[in-house]
């Protein structure tokens, strides 16, 4: 197979998509959609091996030499999100059945599963392939079959979000096709890395700037920067579980993968740190920490409150591109690998929790933590994950943050960067406040922990989140060879 | 055989407490101390140093001098106290947090750079605050969670520290530090102080301590401070400003533990008030006032230890340890009350007992340093501890009016525990010699001269004598159900007032905005409503609106931005 595994990880998927939806009832679909996922997770796998081994592969689609044809460019970057994506995929099938069942209508479930995988299709799409339109066509696929899947949830509200999310997002896209466009009609190409060798000579043109603002700020609509992060509480909350799974670990990271491709490989480096985009990464992020967390506070229902804590978390990650140092940048690729394991777990978790008592509000969960605890366990380790505790995943990613602002003597990134995790001690510290200290209330009937099936990919993530907070070879090696190809810099 | 790190033992056993029940428990809980104290007494000479590697940082995880050596073999002996009084607690997750707490002490003090403290600075917070969660109460949960905040602060301000010392240093060994790093040293001072209790950061630990379940007090009130006493000792010594904040400390606590009702908060100012005479000795920093310091620490661990012990025993019994509600409690506890007077006599420094030999060492170092001022002071907070932790703790609980309450001696586990504790008070008070020859620094120093048992006795008579005229003609503070106002007030009660009439005044000024706006726009869409574009106009409750005005925003500030740069490249 050799190099066609980088074009294999997207068709696969694409291919089974429809085949899911035109299966019989049943468990079939699910068996043919976990066994599609565990294909792309492995592919994956030997895709990025094979790139830090070998370097760059670069796959022509259909034999036609780029510029003119389209060209798959993978290095260490978009292999190491690829696997974040196809690997979260693989976990969160598994999880789906039980879920799936309980939440999605039974005739609805064969097309829930060839949405979700055509969800896989477009996100692994965007990282596979160099070209920047075509980037746009996968970024669609994507978005459309999200807006699917999160009207889907069980609430009358999850059509209206997922109609504003609909709305918001084709925004976002039209501005980032608009900035593609603007960038064509200048250098006539849409090759990324022909882009980038024409892109020097034309960078002084209005059009050139005004399509790189466009660019940005349909792709920081993607990413839910604060505070154009409006779609994501509503969509993340009425959304079925599994979909908030999936999409909280991958959507708004592959859309960060996105900026940091534009930024620094597109654009030269130079360019970007002379426009006020990097000073925006800041404020943004800044606000974004502090604010999002604050928000999260007080949250009454307990799904909304981790999605603001997301947006935190987008924040974290904002700020490492906001240096643009080397550093900065493996700070970001590193948070954005370990921010999918912990907020995956803990909407696993949360998902186990509504599986069980069919309700997401903080103050229907008293005392669950006692009737569940393995379910309460992952949880507490999440959390602390989360608030960044040695010996977690969430701590390496502030470590090298804070060492990032360091560096640049930044010291009010720092400063926000503490006091968000305080801040995030506090908001995990009520949800286990309320699942573990407070009384039970009366009138519930009795509770059992939740399925094996719910709890077994929960706590894959949660002792990945234990691993990848001791052993850092992988995460740290690969973001600092993935860093050095961006920034065009040793660390 | 000495590269093992003494804390792993309590942690197996924490973990190993998690799966046993009953006896087997037990004898594990009371091993792990005895068998960790032998260990480092035998297996681990001073000097022991073992270097790990993580991320590129050189770390140690095991330095041993005779100064963490001293805490060490401290740590190992509170938490055997604290064990066999422990002993009956079925809670199996009171003995985990327990254990864990006292073996990150023990990490603390062994630890040889600032990452590898802060670790276990973090899990010091972790693990204690369960002790105090573990009451259950609705309070107990409430001051936890402040307890925590506290806690986690102080550990982000030493990371902080940290990062910076080492950007500053090249290097995170944790030996002196000073004041003169600059922001680094002050970072770190600042977190040492937190967890030291500094006045105006010291209210977590008046508002938690009293929370905790009984047995938690106990492991609380060894721990955490004397975790930053070593720290202030190994970072700060000598530093002058030292002497003033322990000096402040020594003394304000007295107010306050004199007019508290609840006992085991008078005991927890006290706990401040004793800590405030160690923070001086470190303040001072010859050798003399250093070994006062750690030797000062050594003693209180045990008769502070014995103290809360013997009110835990009250509140155990009686459920209740409000000043104004006990009294005439030692026809019913005798043993009890004799344990609790010794641990009174030793708080109060009287001769032969532990808190005088060292006591001492901290008040001729002041004299020998020439802070007569402060000398002064340091005697008035001496008679005040005398006062409310030497007469005021026993009096009212155990003798006073005569409650009526008719109860049971406290527990065997609890007497063993704290007849362990009495006989360290007095064998240390009268064999002085094995506890000075543990000291880190050499020195030549024997308390018992003439001069020093007079002045102390006489400064205890008079003390007693005002005590008791107080109390007689009626101008002793009474014991009363009542709150007093501390530091805490500042933000259990000034912030939040504040923040809510801010808040009210903001949503007013909202509320008015809004609606001058909405009757603009309500009379724009009147007239809008009738033009033909009314049908194309779309329903605005949702955030659409706003997240398109803030991506024109945005999108108007960079592309000005960029303009008016000109060219860039």
């Amino acid at each position: 197979m050799g190099n066609h595994i980088s074009l294999l990880l997207v068709i696969v998927p694409l291919i089974a998509a429809p085949l899911v939806a035109v299966l019989p009832r049943g468990r079939l679909p699910w068996a043919a959609s976990f066994f599609v996922s565990v294909v792309c997770a492995v592919f994956a796998g030997i895709q990025l091996w094979s790139v830090l081994q070998g370097g760059v592969i670069s796959y022509e689609l259909g034999g036609w030499a780029p510029p003119w044809g389209i060209e798959y460019r993978i290095d260490a970057v978009n292999a190491f999100v690829a696997l974040i994506v196809a690997v979260i995929a693989a976990l969160t099938l598994p999880y789906a059945l039980h879920s799936v069942e309980r939440e999605i209508p039974e005739e609805k479930i064969p097309t829930f599963y060839s949405a979700l995988l055509l969800c896989l299709t477009g996100l692994l799409g965007i990282t596979q392939t160099g070209d920047i339109f075509n980037v746009f066509v996968f970024l669609e696929i994507s978005s459309l079959s999200s807006y699917a899947l999160i009207s889907l949830g069980k609430s009358r509200q999850a059509f209206t979000s997922s109609y504003q999310y609909l709305i918001m997002g084709t925004i976002g896209a039209t501005f980032y096709l608009i900035g593609v466009g603007l960038l064509y009609s200048q250098t006539g190409t849409l090759n990324m890395q022909d882009m980038a060798n024409i892109l020097p000579s034309v960078l002084h043109l209005n059009t050139v700037e005004t399509g790189f603002t466009f660019i940005m700020v349909g792709i920081a609509l993607k990413l839910a920067l604060f505070p154009l992060h409006l779609w994501l509480p509503n969509a993340y909350t009425y959304a079925p579980s599994v979909v908030t799974v999936f999409l909280a670990a991958t959507a708004t990271k592959v859309a960060v993968y996105v900026m940091l491709r534009i930024l620094f490989t597109v654009f030269p480096q130079t360019f970007t740190i002379a426009t006020p985009a990097d000073e925006l990464f800041i404020v943004a992020g800044m606000a974004g920490v502090i604010i999002a967390s604050v928000y999260a506070i007080y949250q009454k229902n307990i799904k909304r409150l981790l999605a603001y804590s997301s947006v935190a978390q987008i924040g974290y990650m904002v700020l490492g591109i906001g240096f643009a140092t080397a550093t900065g940048l493996m700070a970001t690729l590193i948070h954005l690998f370990n921010h999918a394991l912990m907020k995956g777990a803990l909407f696993m978790a949360i998902g186990a929790i509504i599986y069980r008592i069919d309700s997401c509000r903080l103050d229907q969960i008293h005392g669950l933590g006692r009737a569940m605890p393995w379910t309460f366990g992952a949880i507490v380790l999440g959390g602390l994950s989360l608030i960044g505790v040695p010996g977690t995943a969430g701590f390496i990613s502030k470590w090298y943050l804070v060492t990032a602002a360091l560096e640049q003597s930044a010291w009010l990134p720092v400063a926000v960067i503490l006091i968000g995790s305080l801040l995030a001690v506090v908001y995990m510290g009520k949800l286990i406040e309320a699942l573990y200290f407070k009384p039970v209330t009366d009138n519930r009937k009795v509770v059992t922990e939740a399925p094996l099936m719910l709890l077994m990919p929960t706590w894959c993530l949660v002792l990945a989140n234990i691993y990848f907070g001791l052993d850092t070879d992988l995460t740290v090696g690969v973001a600092e060879q993935a860093a050095a190809i961006l920034g065009g810099m040793k660390p | 055989m000495s590269e093992l790190p003494p804390f792993l033992l309590f942690f197996a056993a924490a973990l190993l407490a998690a799966f046993t029940r009953g006896l087997p428990r037990q004898l594990i809980l009371l091993a792990t101390p005895v068998v960790t104290g032998l260990y480092l007494w035998q297996g681990i000479n001073p000097g022991t140093d073992v270097a790990y590697s993580v991320m590129g940082y050189e770390l140690s995880i095991l330095r041993a001098d005779k100064l963490s050596l001293l805490f060490g073999y401290l740590f190992c002996i509170a938490s055997f106290f604290g064990a066999i009084y422990a002993l009956h607690v079925e809670d199996t997750k009171q003995h985990i947090a327990g254990m864990t707490y006292a073996g990150s002490a023990l990490g603390a003090v062994f630890s040889g750079d600032l990452i590898t403290l802060f670790i276990f600075w973090e899990l010091l917070a972790i693990s204690s605050v369960f002790l105090i969660w573990a009451r259950g109460t609705e309070r107990a949960l409430k001051a936890g969670m402040r307890y925590l905040v506290y806690q986690v602060l102080s550990g982000v301000l030493l990371l902080a520290g940290a990062l910076v010392y080492y950007h500053q240093t090249g290097t995170l060994e944790f030996n002196h530090i000073g004041l003169d790093v600059g922001v680094a040293g002050w970072l770190i001072f600042i977190a040492f102080g937190i967890k030291c209790a500094f006045p105006f950061l010291h209210t977590w630990l008046t508002d938690g301590y009293p929370e905790a379940t009984v047995t938690g007090t106990v492991f609380l009130s060894a721990f955490t401070t004397k975790v930053a006493v070593y720290s202030l000792a190994r970072g700060f010594a000598g530093e002058e400003i030292l002497v003033y904040i322990g000096v402040t400390m020594a003394c304000f606590p007295i107010f306050y533990a004199v007019i508290e009702n609840d006992l085991r908060r008078v005991l927890a100012y006290s706990l401040i008030n004793q800590v405030g005479f160690m923070v001086t000795g470190i303040g001072i920093g010859t050798a003399l006032a250093l070994n006062g310091a750690v030797a000062h620490a050594f003693s209180d661990v045990i008769f502070k230890g014995l103290l809360f012990m013997s009110m835990g025993a009250v509140l155990y019994r009686v459920g209740n340890i409000n000043g104004s509600d006990l009294g005439g409690l030692y026809k019913s506890m005798p043993k009890t009350t004799a344990l609790c007077v010794i641990g009174a006599l030793s708080i109060s420094a009287f001769p032969l007992f532990s808190g005088f030999v060292s006591k001492s060492m901290v008040m001729t170092a002041l004299m020998q340093e020439n802070h007569g001022y402060f000398w002064l002071l340091m005697l008035f907070a001496s008679a005040g501890v005398f006062h409310h932790a030497g007469i005021k703790i026993p009096y009212f609980a155990f003798f006073h009016h005569d409650s009526g309450i008719r109860t049971q001696e406290a527990p065997t586990n609890m007497l063993v525990a704290m007849s362990v504790a009495a006989f360290l008070c007095l064998f240390i008070g009268m064999q002085p010699q094995y506890l000075y020859a543990l000291l880190p620094w050499e020195v030549d120093y024997w308390p018992y001269d003439l001069t020093h048992v007079l002045a102390q006795t006489q400064l205890l008579f008079f003390s007693a004598l005002a005590f008791v005229w107080l109390n007689k003609q009626g101008l002793y503070p009474p014991e009363l159900h009542s709150v007093n106002l501390d530091a805490e007030w500042f933000y259990r009660r000034l912030i939040p007032a504040g923040t809510h009439r801010t808040v009210n005044f903001l949503q007013r000024a909202k509320a008015s905005m809004v609606t001058t706006v909405t009757n603009q726009i309500q009379g724009m869409q009147e007239q809008f409503g009738k033009s033909p574009l009314a049908k194309y106009h779309l329903s605005e409750s949702w955030p659409t609106g706003s997240m398109v005005f803030w991506i024109s925003i945005i999108l108007a500030f960079l592309l000005l931005d960029i303009f008016s740069l000109g060219p860039l490249a």
